[in-house]
């Protein structure tokens, strides 16, 4: 496989955007990602587009030709990618095989999700199209509340605590309000998270990601300054209740095992990492299947600082879902465009010093899907 | 949109429990499955119909304050996972109980409910199309209630 890199990322405003429109935010992304890789509109061969459900969100399916058009890019291949909130990070999947195939030697990834042009209850509705319909959305389960099954079920069985998981809503808004494309830049505490209104148990508002609108891209070209060095791929059951064990995401497992095996590294070299904090129990879950801390102990590592900013291993440094934004197409991406700033060095008040590898983890709805993607510096 | 024909396909299941087997792996499915997965081709023709006992053990469950769509007027629910007696896990509501009655390891028994309608308008969230279909299927009571 020939190697694949990024040479350039762009990135709109996340948040509630009354009044700029789907087409108009992917467009803005692209343009800026773009202009940071000093290439030409004409140079692009192949755009892949990540929007988890445009039909459903803005009214328009078939949106692929629509942005091809926007950007005078008919002539070229245009392939829109969903897979619940992952589709971001397996658009970039597919764009990694592209060019390591050699087919195309310039291409673009876009990420993008316009979720405030509809009412509360709508949106509810379109997020639970992520669950399985029949044997969990009908029963009455909402995506929070699947997360508060696991979180439930990770306080019992390891004794994470409720602390321990406002920690890292805590942690993400401190990010986030370094960030100046962040949904929120307020910081928060945890009295805050602790008493804001419960969605399901024992998760609040303040666990879960809000809805945003906002758009992220990427130019991947054969040469750049950061490398992708592994992308990779793995799913599990739709239906929570159907994995072996509820406190394990085996997506994320499966393909991080696999990450790091093509990359040839550890987790424990792993030096900065963005991962899916949908709900804040999503972020500690994770932290464990990626192999960064041991099972159960995820909880604990954040409640010691371990992944803030100053901290050895630096989760989320953009301020994640919750605080950064989750336009649910655009969130992959974005999470690839903070892993890259950084690993360049132009992370503004947010940048670690002395970076070599970064890891983004994308997870669809309640763990059916998973993409792991690990970064190196050129 | 839900057509009454994608609530009535489902019945066997959601109303009776019925699930299926994998006779080469033994391995117990609820819904029933085309394939095993885990035998995949070897299992063709070889699935055979199972009734479940609806009896079981809460794995985890959580207290529902934002509802799904057309659950509003039950909020707040107590939505949990159970491990039934014969191996396959499912998600639903356990009615009948205090917020504070269920644990982990509860034992709960099967009851027919009600799930949702599909109202006209959309007002509710429902479909907007007026169907008034009706889902009906399973959910839980703590054993020892009816």
């Amino acid at each position: 496989m020939r190697k694949v890199c990024i040479s350039g990322v762009g990135i709109t405003k996340f948040g509630e955007l009354w009044s700029r429109s789907y087409r108009e935010l992917i467009v803005e992304a692209g343009l800026r990602a773009l202009e940071d890789a000093e290439l030409p509109g004409e140079s692009i061969e192949c755009l892949y587009m990540a929007s988890m459900g445009p039909g459903m969100w803005v009214s328009q399916e078939h949106a692929g030709p629509m942005i091809a058009e926007q950007t005078g890019l008919t002539s070229i291949p245009v392939v829109r990618v969903e897979s619940g909130c992952a589709s971001g990070a397996l658009a970039l999947h597919q764009a990694f095989i592209d060019v390591a195939s050699g087919k195309h030697d310039i291409v673009v990834v876009g990420g993008v999700e316009k979720m405030t042009d509809v009412g509360a209850k709508e949106a509810g509705s379109i997020i639970n199209t992520m669950l399985d319909y029949e044997w969990e959305s009908i029963f009455g389960a909402t995506l929070p509340a699947l997360y508060a099954m696991m979180a439930r079920k990770h306080m019992h069985d390891y004794g994470t605590t409720r602390e321990q998981m406002a920690e890292v809503a805590v942690k993400n808004h401190y990010n986030g309000s370094l960030n100046p494309i962040a949904h929120f830049g307020r910081k928060i505490s945890v009295d805050q998270v602790l008493s804001s209104p419960l969605l399901a148990d024992p998760l609040r508002m303040l666990d879960c990601a809000p809805m945003s609108d906002g758009s992220a891209a990427l130019v991947l070209t054969s040469k750049g300054d950061v490398e992708i060095i592994a992308c990779e791929m793995a799913s599990s059951t739709l239906a929570l209740h159907s994995r072996e064990d509820i406190t394990t995401m085996d997506c994320v497992v499966g393909s991080s095992k696999k990450a790091y095996k093509r990359a040839g590294i550890n987790p424990s070299d792993v030096d900065i990492a963005e991962l899916h904090d949908y709900c804040t129990i999503g972020e500690i879950i994770e932290s464990e299947d990626l192999g960064f801390f041991e099972k159960g102990k995820g909880g604990k590592k954040v409640a010691e600082g371990v992944t803030s900013l100053n901290g050895s291993l630096p989760i989320n440094t953009s301020g994640g879902l919750k605080s950064r934004g989750h336009p649910i197409g655009a969130t992959g991406v974005a999470q690839v465009a903070e892993i890259y700033d950084q690993l360049i060095g132009r992370a503004g008040e947010r940048q670690i010093e002395l970076l070599d590898y970064g890891l983004c983890c994308g997870v669809g709805g309640s763990g059916g899907s998973a993409v792991v993607s690990i970064f190196r510096r050129r | 949109m839900v057509g009454p024909s994608r609530i009535w396909r489902e019945a066997p299941s959601r109303y009776r429990f019925l699930g299926n087997r994998c006779t080469v792996c033994e391995e117990v499915y609820f819904p029933p499955r085309q394939i095993c997965p885990k035998c995949r081709r070897a299992s063709i023709g070889r699935m055979e119909p199972i009734q479940l006992s609806g009896n079981g053990e809460v794995v985890t469950y959580t207290v529902v304050y934002d509802p799904a769509v057309g659950h509003e007027l039950l909020t707040p629910y107590i939505l949990a996972i159970v491990k039934l007696d014969e191996g396959p896990r499912v998600t639903s509501q356990i009615v009948g109980a205090g917020l504070s009655e269920i644990m982990i390891g509860s034992r709960v028994k099967t009851v027919l409910r009600k799930l949702r309608e599909e109202k006209g308008g959309g007002e509710d969230g429902g479909s907007g199309d007026g169907s008034g279909v009706i889902t009906y299927g399973y959910k839980f009571v703590l054993d020892g209630q009816s």
